[in-house]
């Protein structure tokens, strides 16, 4: 049993410098052979892990990470959380997610600093209203906190947005999500990792996988950097590299991965309290615990891995950010970086079953895969664990673009890609 | 960020083109005769290959002209850019 996280042991360690905390998680050495091997020691594959361990008791599992964990996009997202989706299947899956951050710290005893300080969209058009309006409608009935807001209404819950109607594209009104918010991204994947890793998982880290051995339609094992590692089931949880790892498998996914960026400025005083998002312009913002604003940008549209992405989008994004927020023109940017992203063509993501027995995919989140950590972990597990998809996910099969039964959420739910 | 040569055009930074996707994949002849499947894997399945990857590219900022490119995904190198309907040159 691992030390409790609690003031008492804050103290305690404190009388010896904080120099004797125990390991949160262990550094082990591939076991022949596992029940189920989890692919990607992201906030995803992580909280996929800890659910089988936790919810399935099934103890014998490995993640497999090709650098550190939480090093991926769980490191390198904006930590927006929200599940104002328009459709009855995303306000399920995201709604299912957001229920279980809001008691995450404490299942945890991690604190993962998950803040319900509200998103808001804005809509800067009689479309956009429109969309907006109906999808707060959509919502409501789901049973989803929205509420729509006129323009006076936005400038009073945030009022350093400039609502002047001379602007390019002016603020016409706008949705609020209050239970939405924002979370410590790192937090997230370590606190599973701690959870998982007390419950018997082996995270194995720096392991790249190379290769997917499988007789036939079943399952044998994986090459990885550190030897063969045998097992029946394979959960991959790897985000923009799922087609890679598709491939070794002999599958094509119907995925694009493609560079999202992102910012941060210098620390300043507290000046935004909330989260706000605008699909039109293209750009949001929240500012962190630190002080930081932190915004994000598009993706580029050409298929790359590289973890950059072109300065052109940052440009957009920061001139949609000054128009609307003037306060911010002399700000100077302290770090920028790119994310790679594997996005579905419903915008979408897969929690699925394949055509070979034993391997599942747990990919297509795109550009908003953070805010579903832990209900996609949830799924996920329950998928693998039972063969079978929970009711949450059954919509979100590979199979849907076959049947054309696609969720088609682009444009539709406040996704600004 | 880098810069492509339009075969129609010359030298233009990349945020002058829209990039269109794996390229050389066939349109079927007779789209009425195709099983789901095979209708999904035209549609929607792509290689999404991370290294060397045949794509289409159309200069929207240019000549609008289609082209094909040959590029590595890994480290948005350019290996070569041929016109729509060239066979694509051996690289």
């Amino acid at each position: 049993m691992k030390n409790k996280y609690s003031i008492f042991s804050l103290i305690k360690n404190a009388f010896s410098y904080h120099e004797n905390w125990e390991k949160a998680w262990k550094d082990p050495v591939p076991k022949k052979e596992y029940e189920i091997v989890i692919i990607g020691g992201g906030g995803h594959g992580l909280a996929t892990a800890y659910y089988l361990a936790k919810k399935h008791n099934i103890k014998n599992i490995a993640v497999v990470e090709k650098g550190w964990i939480g090093g991926g996009n769980t490191g390198r997202n904006t930590t927006i959380i929200r599940s104002n989706y328009l459709w009855d299947a995303s306000a399920g899956l995201y709604d299912h997610s957001l229920k279980i951050w809001e008691s995450l710290s404490q299942e945890l005893n991690y604190n993962v600093m998950f803040s319900q300080r509200g998103v808001m969209n804005l809509a800067h058009n009689l479309q956009d209203v429109r969309d907006l309006k109906r999808r707060t409608h959509a919502n409501r009935l789901n049973g989803i906190d929205a509420v729509y807001l006129s323009t006076e209404e936005v400038k009073k819950f945030c009022p350093i947005i400039n609502t002047s109607p001379d602007i390019r594209y002016p603020v016409l009104g706008g949705t609020l999500q209050k239970r939405a918010g924002t979370a410590r991204h790192d937090a997230v994947a370590w606190g599973y990792a701690r959870g998982a890793d007390e419950m018997g998982v082996d995270i194995i880290q720096n392991c790249e996988v190379k290769g997917i051995k499988r007789n036939g339609n079943i399952i044998e094992g994986l090459e990885t950097t550190k030897g063969f590692i045998k097992t029946k089931k394979i959960g991959v949880a790897a985000a923009g590299h799922s087609s890679v790892i598709a491939n070794m498998a002999g599958l094509k996914l119907p995925l694009e991965s493609k560079p999202l960026q992102a910012l941060v400025s210098e620390p300043i005083k507290p000046i935004i309290d909330t989260v706000i998002m605008s699909n039109a312009v293209h750009a949001y913002v929240s500012q962190s615990d630190k002080g930081e604003l932190v915004i994000g940008a598009g993706t580029d549209d050409y298929i790359s891995y590289t973890q950059k992405g072109s300065h052109d989008i940052i440009e957009g994004t920061l001139n949609a950010i000054l128009e609307l927020y003037p306060i911010f023109s002399r700000m100077r940017m302290l770090r920028q970086w790119g994310g790679i992203v594997d996005i579905c063509p419903d915008a979408s993501p897969i929690i699925s079953k394949t055509s070979i027995n034993g391997l599942y995919f747990n990919c297509g989140w795109g550009t908003g895969g953070f805010k579903a950590t832990p209900g996609s972990g949830d799924l996920f597990a329950h998928t693998i664990a039972n063969d079978e998809p929970h009711k949450l996910n059954a919509a979100f099969n590979l199979n849907r673009f076959v049947s054309g039964d696609l969720v088609d959420e682009h444009g539709a739910a406040a996704v600004a890609h | 960020m880098f810069v492509i040569n339009c075969p129609y055009c010359g030298e233009r930074e990349q945020s002058e083109f829209k990039a269109g996707g794996e390229a050389h994949i066939v349109r079927p002849k007779q789209p009425t005769e195709l099983s789901d499947d095979e209708w999904a894997e035209y549609l929607f399945m792509r290689k999404n290959i991370k290294g060397i990857q045949f794509e289409r590219w159309n200069h929207i900022h240019g000549c609008r002209k289609w082209f094909n490119m040959i590029r590595d995904t890994s480290n948005d190198e350019i290996k070569a850019v041929y016109k729509m309907g060239d066979e694509p040159p051996k690289i």
